[in-house]
C-alpha cells in the first residue's frame, strides 16, 4: 500500500478561498478560537514564572534533537528492560506494516484507538482498513469526524468545523438513535454508551504518545475525555506509535512540560487525565506493549539548522488559536493533518517542495508574530517560514531557470529571512511596514497590496501591523 | 514477531540519518547525554505556601473542575464514606487491595463491598460498580490534582476507570503545592516500582462539542475528594 503523501495539485491558496466562502465553517471556528485563546491567556497569566517555564522548555528540547540518534538509543533500552517492545519505522509505510502485522498476529478485526495526528499522518487507519481491520477512534471528536468520513481541522478539536445540530444528525444517523437533542451533554452520553461496550471488548489499543522518557522508559497520554485511559488500560496489547521527537531526557522534565502544555492547549491548570506507563506493569494494564519510532522526514527536519526547531512542537495548538490566517481559512485548507502555523512550517519540511500543496504553505501567514509569542517551546515559526520560503524559491529555480531569480518574491524573501534573524531589523521592519502599509489599509484591513503581493491580497485580507506591537507594549509598560 | 531484520535496517537507517542531519563523526554511545550538565532550570522548583494554605488551595481548585472536595477529620472517615454512598445511591463499591479498614467500616448492609484482593474483579464486575473507593499517592495544590500511581489502597488503575462514582481519599500531608514537588516524588517511585501513573484533575472531560466543558465521556463522571485533615 502506498502511504506517501498524495501529491495534491490544490494550494492553499486556491481551497482557502473556497474555505473563506462557508460562513458556517468559519463562524464554528471564529466561536472557538476567540475562546481558547481568552482562556489561554488567562492560563498562562496565572503562573509567574512561565517565561522560565518556556525557557527551560526550549532548552530541553534543543538538547534532544542535538543528541537525538543517542536518547533514541537511551529509550530503546529502557523500554525494552521494563518489559515493552521497541520497533522502528523508517517511513510511514514501514510503520504501517510494522502495526497492521502485530495486530494481524493478534488475529483481531477491530482495534481502539485514541487520537493520534502520528497516526493520522501515516494514514494508519486505511492501512489497516486494507487488512480487514476497522480502526474505532474514541475520541469524541474522532468520532464524529470517523462517522462523518471527514478530515480533522484542527489538532486539539478536531470537530471544531461542525455544530451540534451538524453532530446530532450524525449520531441519528450513523449510531441508530432515534431521538437525541442537540445539547453536549446528550451527545456525549450517546458516545459513551456507544463506545462503552467497544472498550470492554478490546483486545489491541492504539495510541500516540506526548512524551517518552528516555531514562525509564515511561510513555504519556495527555486527555480529557477518559477515552485515552480505557485505550491504554482495557485492551490486552498495548500499540503505541511516536515521532522520533517526542523524546524527554527525565522524568524531572515533567516539571516544565506538564505545565506548558496543558496551559497552552486546553487552557487548563490541567487537563483531566495525564497516563504515564513504564513498559508493562503486572495485573495492571496491557501485558504486551510495542512502541513503534517513526521518522517519516524527521531527520529531513533535524538536518535543516533553520527548520530543526520545528520538531521541538509539543501539539498544543496554541499558534492555530491566535493564528489570523487560521481562523479565516479553518484547518481543512492546509491539506495535511498537521494545520496553522505549525503546519505551514512543519508539512513543507516532511514532504519536501515537490509537493505544490506543501510548498505553497511557508506562504499561508501574514508573518504577524502572534504564533511565536505564544509558543511554549519557543519555535520562532515566522523565522523558519520565511526560511523556508526562500527555499521554495531557491527550489523553483532549480527548475525553473534565471528568470526567478529576478522574481519580486526570490529578492523579498532572501530579504525577509535576513530581517527575521535579527530582533532588532524585525522591529526596524515592522515600523517601517506600519508606515509604508498606511497607503494600503483601509477599514482596518488591507485588503489590496500593489504589484506581486496582489495575489496574496486578493482571496484575503491582512490584519494591518498594530499601531503598537505586543514587543512597544510590553517595553513601554517596564 | 514481525519484521526481524527489516526493523533493525529501519535502526540503522534512522540512526544514521540522524547522524548525518547533526553532522555526527562518530556513531556515538549514550555516554556522551548522560554525562551532560542538567539544563538551566530557572523556573519555580517549590513553593512557599503554607499546610494550611496548600489545603485550601488544594480544595478550592479541585472544586473548580465541579468536582466536591471536603476536609474531614480521621475520625470521621467511615462515616463520610457511607453517607455518600446513601446519598448518591450506592449500592456496590469497589475497593483495592491494602485499603484502610477504617474505610469501609461504618458501610450498612445496602452497600456490596467488592474487593479487588486476593481475586481481581472482572471487567464486568467493575462496570457493574456504581462506585470505587481509593487512597492516592499526591496531590498538588496548585493545579487540583490528585496522582494515583498503584501503591497499597489505590489499586489496579481498571479500578477508577469503569465505576461512574470516585471517592478518592487523601491525607493532608500528601498535598504539594506545586507540580514540580510532585514530580520529585514520582521521579523516584517510577524509578523504584516502575508502576504506572494517573493525574486525575476534575472528572472526565470534553470539549468537543462548539467547546463545552460535558462531564463524564468515558471515566467517571462524579468525583469526590475527601481530604483528611492532619493531625496539629
Ligand atoms: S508550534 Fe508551538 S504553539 Fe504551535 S502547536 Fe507546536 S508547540 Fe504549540
Amino acid at each position: 500500500m502506498n502511504n506517501k503523501p498524495a501529491l495534491n495539485p490544490i494550494t492553499f491558496e486556491q481551497s482557502a478561498g473556497s474555505y473563506l466562502a462557508d460562513t458556517q465553517l468559519r463562524r464554528n471556528i471564529g466561536h472557538a478560537t476567540q475562546t481558547i485563546r481568552a482562556k489561554r491567556a488567562t492560563a498562562v497569566g496565572e503562573l509567574p514564572d512561565w517565561e522560565e517555564l518556556r525557557e527551560a522548555g526550549r532548552l530541553t528540547k534543543e538538547r534532544v534533537m542535538n543528541n537525538l540518534d543517542e536518547y533514541l538509543l537511551q529509550l530503546e533500552e529502557s523500554v525494552i528492560k521494563a518489559g515493552g517492545h521497541v520497533h522502528w519505522a523508517a517511513d510511514g509505510e514501514d510503520a504501517n506494516r510494522i502495526i497492521t502485522g502485530l495486530v494481524k498476529e493478534k488475529g483481531v478485526t477491530e482495534v481502539v484507538k485514541v487520537k493520534s495526528i502520528t497516526t493520522d499522518e501515516i494514514k494508519l487507519n486505511d492501512a489497516l482498513e486494507n487488512e480487514g481491520i476497522h480502526a474505532l477512534e474514541t475520541d469524541l471528536a474522532e468520532l464524529i469526524v470517523q462517522l462523518a468520513g471527514d478530515e480533522p481541522s484542527h489538532i486539539l478539536v478536531p470537530a471544531i468545523h461542525k455544530n451540534r445540530s451538524e453532530i446530532r444528525d450524525l449520531f441519528k444517523e450513523k449510531l441508530n438513535i432515534e431521538h437525541l437533542s442537540d445539547k453536549p451533554a446528550d451527545l456525549a452520553e450517546a458516545a459513551r454508551l456507544y463506545l462503552r461496550k467497544n472498550f470492554l471488548k478490546a483486545k489491541v489499543g492504539i495510541s500516540g504518545a506526548n512524551f517518552a522518557v528516555a531514562e525509564t522508559g515511561t510513555v504519556v497520554v495527555v486527555e480529557s475525555e477518559g477515552n485515552g485511559r480505557m485505550c491504554t488500560t482495557l485492551p490486552d496489547t498495548l500499540i503505541t506509535l511516536m515521532g522520533i521527537e517526542k523524546i524527554i531526557p527525565k522524568w524531572q522534565d515533567f516539571e516544565v512540560f506538564m505545565q506548558l502544555l496543558p496551559r497552552s492547549s486546553t487552557a487548563e491548570r490541567m487537563n483531566p487525565y495525564n497516563n504515564f506507563w513504564t513498559g508493562i506493569s503486572d495485573g495492571d494494564g496491557p501485558q504486551e506493549f510495542h512502541l513503534v519510532l517513526l521518522d517519516n522526514g524527521r531527520t529531513k527536519v533535524l538536518a535543516d539548522e533553520t527548520g530543526r526547531q520545528t520538531l521541538f512542537c509539543i501539539r498544543c495548538s496554541a499558534c492555530l488559536n491566535v493564528c489570523p490566517v487560521y481562523e479565516r481559512t479553518g484547518g481543512h485548507a492546509y491539506h495535511s493533518v498537521y494545520p496553522g502555523p505549525i503546519g505551514a512550517i512543519l508539512t513543507p519540511q516532511l514532504r519536501g517542495f515537490e509537493d505544490p500543496s506543501a510548498a505553497s504553505l511557508p506562504y499561508a501567514s501574514s508573518l504577524c508574530g502572534a504564533c511565536y509569542e505564544v509558543c511554549p517551546v519557543k519555535i520562532n515559526i515566522p523565522e523558519v517560514l520565511v526560511h523556508l520560503r526562500g527555499k521554495v524559491v531557491d527550489y523553483k529555480n532549480e527548475k525553473g531557470g534565471i528568470r526567478h531569480k529576478t522574481d519580486t518574491i526570490h529578492i523579498g524573501m532572501k530579504f525577509m529571512a535576513r530581517t527575521f534573524q535579527s530582533r532588532n531589523r524585525y522591529e526596524r521592519l515592522q515600523r517601517m511596514g506600519k508606515i509604508g502599509q498606511k497607503l494600503f489599509v483601509k477599514d482596518g484591513a488591507i485588503s489590496r497590496l500593489p504589484g506581486e503581493l496582489a495575489k496574496w491580497t486578493s482571496i484575503r485580507d491582512i490584519k494591518p501591523i498594530p499601531k503598537q506591537t505586543f514587543r512597544e507594549w510590553w517595553g513601554d509598560r517596564q | 514477531m514481525v519484521g526481524g531484520s527489516a526493523m533493525s535496517g529501519s535502526k540503522n537507517i534512522i540512526l544514521e540519518r540522524i547522524r548525518q542531519a547533526l553532522k555526527k563523526e562518530d556513531s556515538g554511545t549514550t555516554d556522551d547525554i548522560l554525562t551532560l550538565p542538567d539544563i538551566e532550570r530557572s523556573y519555580e522548583q517549590q513553593s512557599n505556601l503554607s499546610d494550611e494554605q496548600k489545603l485550601h488551595l488544594f480544595a478550592e481548585r479541585v472544586n473548580e473542575y465541579r468536582a466536591i472536595t471536603e476536609v474531614i477529620d480521621e475520625e470521621e472517615i467511615g462515616e463520610r464514606i457511607q453517607s455518600i454512598c446513601s446519598v448518591s445511591g450506592i449500592k456496590s463499591l469497589a475497593v483495592p487491595g491494602g485499603i484502610e479498614e477504617k474505610w469501609v467500616s461504618a458501610l450498612d448492609s445496602g452497600v456490596r463491598l467488592l474487593r479487588d484482593e486476593p481475586e481481581p474483579l472482572t471487567k464486568e464486575e467493575l462496570n457493574n460498580a456504581a462506585a470505587v473507593l481509593t487512597g492516592a499517592f499526591l496531590g498538588v495544590a496548585q493545579t487540583g490534582t490528585i496522582i494515583l500511581n498503584g501503591g497499597p489502597g489505590q489499586g489496579r488503575r481498571i479500578l477508577t476507570l469503569l465505576p461512574d462514582f470516585h471517592i478518592c481519599v487523601i491525607r493532608q500531608e500528601q498535598i504539594t503545592g506545586i507540580l514540580p514537588e510532585a514530580i520529585i516524588q514520582l521521579d523516584m517511585a517510577v524509578k523504584e516500582s516502575g508502576k504506572p501513573v494517573t493525574m486525575i484533575s476534575g472528572p472526565s472531560a470534553t470539549s468537543d462539542i462548539e467547546l463545552n466543558r460535558v462531564e463524564g465521556v468515558h471515566g467517571p463522571r462524579r468525583l469526590h475528594v475527601l481530604v483528611i485533615k492532619q493531625k496539629s
